[in-house]
């Protein structure tokens, strides 16, 4: 060995005791907190979460578009579908008035029906008024009278008994049940919910798609991190669960933002909706969309969104870690 | 400790870059690992810490044979190893404390079990200063030496290191050199990797030569 005197491995005991001496004092500078072995905040994690929240916020878009048609279109058909409507034509050398006698005291008599309403003929009158406009006196016309009977909302009527009773027992009468109506609201809001769930499907895709992409993308400048603690022993499960937490809470963070950005948006055109209400405007956009609100159903199901997200940023890093470690062996 | 029979490693479909390889490393010993460049140090190097399975041959460690290993035995034989990388390999966001502390850390330990023990450590390595510092700021020695802590901290039993001395002057060189002869006097066998024939001069220890792939012993 060819070492000088101040090399002597023996120096180092002494100058290690040295240096001991003071043994607690660099305790105090210590931070009180540990840094997080993944860096809690770096430009690719901050671009991430942006990706995810605009993502988050389009896919709530559409789930609350979805949620908003196939609402109003069970309105649609549960409304059309509580009421039928019997229609008594004047014919001649008929009390018109007997007839619709006649005809309420039948429906009336029908089991499940909740209440039967007959219009008078100013109310008839005043349904013609669109077209004909007022001052007219329609004692000269052949105005057919027109009956609401409501169902109960657990009942379910005999229509066929009562509309075979009104064509033999009131002349001029005849029971409208809006069946094709009904059929053909079915039919589109079933093809309306249909298309929506469609568009939910592709969008929650390319959002589920995307978020993985941009988390390996992140996940790329921490592989240094995955190598050394690999090298130092770490066992693949902690690598891995170090990061799926980390890319929980970034998931976790878009998808809030952007969850929340659109429960906003839902919020303000609710407001909105409210403001405009008893103008011409908001009749129009409520037969469509009923209110703009999106309900609790709605909120819950943007919230899974966000969850769903969370999971899946983290699912993706977990993924990524376990492939770089198989690159790495 | 370590036993390599008739090893062989090829990278993919291509020539064989160690041939034949048989020799062991024994408890409490110390050697240089040299050879020309492209000889196969790292390969070497990269078997001896387990970032590789071999094509051919027999590799045991602590007893082990390394081809019957799951992953996760692997990782509680790794942490028997202590390495010092070439390029330090320190995380850049933690200070030269954590990044010491890191494989106690990795072991599930609690801050306050260890952290005398790192603080001792640093001060011992001359970094008692520099504790708080992150790695970006420190020097290419006091890097050097971070990195040297962190391999030691969990006490291995064996401590591998590829060029320890490249990037430093002579005399820190002659520093860290003391520094692993201290560690394998406390009982930690130590592999060193240069191709720094006078940081080899300054010693007498073991020598393993690699050369176009094959290992010459020189005791």
């Amino acid at each position: 060995m060819s070492m000088n005197d101040r090399d002597r491995p023996g120096d180092f005991d002494e100058r290690r005791q040295r240096e001991l001496r003071p043994k607690d004092a660099a305790r105090d500078i210590l931070p009180k907190s540990v840094t997080p072995i993944v860096p809690a905040d770096s430009i690719a994690g901050r671009a991430l979460v942006v990706v995810i929240a605009i993502m988050t916020f389009l896919g709530s878009l559409t789930l609350g578009a979805v949620v908003l048609v196939r609402a109003s279109a069970l309105e649609w058909q549960s409304a059309v579908a509580q009421e039928v409507t019997i229609q008594v034509r004047p014919v001649e050398g008929r009390d018109i008035e007997a007839e619709v006698k006649k005809a309420t005291d039948l429906a009336v008599a029908t089991p499940g029906v909740s209440g039967v309403r007959p219009y008078s003929p100013v109310e008839s009158a005043r349904l013609l008024e669109p077209w004909l406009g007022t001052g007219l006196s329609l004692n000269d016309l052949p105005v057919p009278r027109l009956i609401v009977v409501r169902m109960a909302s657990d009942g379910a009527p005999d229509f066929a008994a009562l509309g075979k009773a009104l064509a033999t027992q009131v002349s001029g009468a005849r029971l409208d049940d809006h069946r094709g109506w009904i059929e053909r609201m079915r039919t589109m809001a079933r093809t309306a919910v249909i298309v929506g769930l469609g568009l939910l499907v592709l969008v929650v895709s390319a959002m589920m798609l995307s978020v993985m992409f941009a988390t390996r993308s992140a996940m790329a400048s921490n592989r240094p991190i995955i190598e050394v603690l690999h090298f130092v022993g770490a066992k693949h499960g902690f690598i891995a669960g170090q990061f799926q937490r980390h890319f929980l809470l970034l998931g976790l963070r878009g998808g809030a933002i952007g969850g929340a950005a659109a429960m906003l948006l839902f919020l303000i055109a609710g407001f909105v909706g409210d403001w405009f209400t008893g103008t011409a405007g908001e009749d129009q956009i409520s037969a469509l969309f009923g209110s703009f609100a999106i309900g609790a159903e709605g909120y819950a199901a943007i919230i899974g969104l966000i969850v769903l997200i969370g999971v899946v940023t983290a699912g993706a890093s977990r993924l990524t870690v376990y492939r770089t470690l198989d690159s790495i062996d | 400790m370590v036993r390599f029979e008739n090893v062989g490693l090829r990278y993919g479909l291509g020539p064989e870059v160690l041939r034949d390889l048989s020799f062991r490393v024994e408890p409490h010993s110390f050697q240089f690992l040299t050879g020309p460049s492209g000889a196969g140090k790292t390969s070497l190097l990269r078997l001896l810490y387990l970032s590789m399975r071999p094509t051919r041959g027999l590799v045991t460690l602590f007893g082990h044979d390394l081809a019957t290993l799951s992953q996760d035995a692997l990782a509680t034989l790794r942490r028997r190893i202590g390495i010092v990388f070439q390029d330090f390999r320190l995380l850049d966001h933690m200070t030269t404390y954590e990044n010491v502390a890191l494989p106690l850390r990795v072991l599930g330990k609690d801050e306050a079990s260890y952290r005398h023990e790192v603080i001792e450590l640093l001060r011992w390595v001359g970094l008692g200063e520099r504790m708080l510092a992150l790695p970006p700021v420190l020097s290419g020695g006091e890097k050097q030496r971070a990195a040297i802590a962190r391999a030691v901290i969990a006490q291995p039993q064996l401590l591998l290191a590829d060029e320890p001395t490249g990037n430093v002057d002579p005399e820190l060189a002659r520093r860290l050199l003391r520094l692993f002869m201290e560690l394998n006097k406390s009982g930690t066998s130590v592999v060193i990797a240069t191709h720094d024939i006078a940081l080899m001069d300054l010693i007498d220890a073991r020598r393993l030569v690699l050369h176009e792939g094959r290992l010459h012993v020189y005791e």
